[in-house]
């Protein structure tokens, strides 16, 4: 393996951990896209590229897009407002 | 009282008013006053031991709210603090061993390009070299998963339209009896845009520019999956983006003309009932030795590889169609 594949599985395994530590859900969201897109790429460093294609179309945009209603939904990506700004 | 014998009925009648616990002897020793001493007597005895209930249920209450101080305290202070170091470690400990497991599974499992490992058995062998000859596909995948596998990809593509099936049962918001639209739905609608300005200008160029090479794309894909890489699952994803892109740049107005439930459960039916009937053919000339209209024709042609190519439309159909129908019913429960 080269050392781009192993900087891709670095980012992959930081990727992972952020998703599931960050408080934020949007935050989340946004880094699992990332996720997905590079899984795609090492899907296509490990000669699969069907699976790269599908990865990139249905990880990294349906189910983000799905996840983003979702929280939408759930009212969790209201922009928090400042006290001073409610009183206007 | 009545003098002479009560009846029973009257009995029961009396005791009913009364309601006393005291039967009729009893009432008359009471009514004589036969002993006022122990009267008095019964008296102290039960102020005593009222006064000893009350005392014990001071105690009592004290001793509670003295525990529940304690506890209080311990879950304010040292409590909190004991559990949450103990649920993370415990969470730590459960993360740690699942890890430690699959590690072991994964140094189990031959090495990656063995080839004396037991994936490389004559199954493949054969897949890799009949299977142009024998599908007529160029892309060993596509072979694979609409030839020789074919009905598994039908069961995936039917899980696909239950899962689409399922979701229109439940988030589907229905105009009420008299055909207008219910409460929920107005509310829904009305927070369809609660973040998103309706008519964006940037995203509505930017989709114009996109959505057309967004589309062929995955058009290409599914006409091209038996020759280079993808098929009808991919490309039918690629369209389905696409299609929700355009969705989100010019509203529900602009897709509404050519999608409709309608349109999804006829193009979803549709696609499913040529897939099993088609490969349904194939199987049965195939299992019976019958001569198959269908030839692999050319490799390497666009109008080969016999059904591979119309039955990776019929894929691609389904799946854009179900993730397209997953985003609007997600989203405002319609379309």
């Amino acid at each position: 393996m080269t050392l781009f594949t192993y900087v891709l599985l670095g980012f992959l395994i930081v990727s992972a951990l952020c998703v599931s530590l960050f408080k934020n859900l949007l935050t989340a969201v946004v880094v699992f896209m990332s996720y997905s897109l590079v899984m795609s790429v090492i899907w296509m460093l490990l000669e699969s590229p069907d699976l790269a294609i599908t990865e990139a179309a249905v990880g990294a945009g349906v189910t983000s897009v799905l996840f983003f209603i979702t929280l939408k939904k759930l009212h969790a990506i209201e922009k928090r407002r400042k006290p001073e700004n409610e009183q206007q | 009282m009545n003098s002479s014998k009560p009846s029973l009925k009257q009995k029961f009648t009396a005791w009913l008013e009364n309601a006393s616990m005291l039967d009729d002897a009893m009432e008359k020793d009471l009514a004589k006053g036969s002993d006022l001493k122990a009267q008095e007597n019964e008296k102290a005895v039960y102020e005593a031991w009222e006064q000893r209930q009350k005392n014990r249920h001071d105690t009592a209450v004290q001793e509670e709210h003295a525990l529940y101080e304690r506890i209080h305290h311990w879950t304010m202070t040292g409590g909190a603090k004991t559990a949450t170091i103990l649920y993370r470690l415990f969470c730590i400990f459960v993360c740690l061993a699942v890890t430690a497991f699959m590690l072991m599974m994964v140094l189990d499992m031959p090495a990656y390009g063995n080839a004396n490992s037991p994936v490389n058995n004559e199954v493949s062998a054969r897949y890799i070299e009949k299977g142009m000859e024998e599908t007529g596909a160029v892309n060993i995948v596509a072979g694979m998963i609409l030839d020789y596998r074919a009905f598994d990809t039908l069961g995936e593509s039917t899980v696909l339209f239950i899962a689409a099936c399922a979701v229109l049962t439940l988030l589907r918001i229905d105009l009420n009896r008299h055909g207008l639209p219910t409460e929920e739905l107005i509310a829904a609608e009305a927070d369809d845009r609660h973040h998103e300005p309706k008519d964006d200008v940037i995203l509505q160029r930017s989709a114009a520019l996109l959505v057309p090479i967004i589309l062929l794309f995955g058009i290409y894909i599914i006409f091209n999956g038996h020759l280079s890489p993808g098929g009808g699952f991919s490309g039918g994803a690629i369209i389905g983006a696409g299609m929700i892109l355009y969705l989100n740049a010019f509203g529900f107005k602009a897709t509404g003309k050519i999608m409709n439930f309608r349109v999804f459960t006829v193009i979803t039916f549709c696609s499913l009932m040529f897939y099993g009937l088609a490969k349904t053919y194939s199987f049965f000339t195939g299992a019976n030795h019958l001569h198959s209209i269908i030839s692999p024709g050319i490799p390497g042609n666009i109008f080969s590889a016999g059904l591979i190519l119309p039955l990776n439309i019929a894929v691609g159909m389904v799946v854009a169609c179900t993730m397209y129908v997953f985003y609007a019913l997600f989203r405002k429960g319609g379309m």
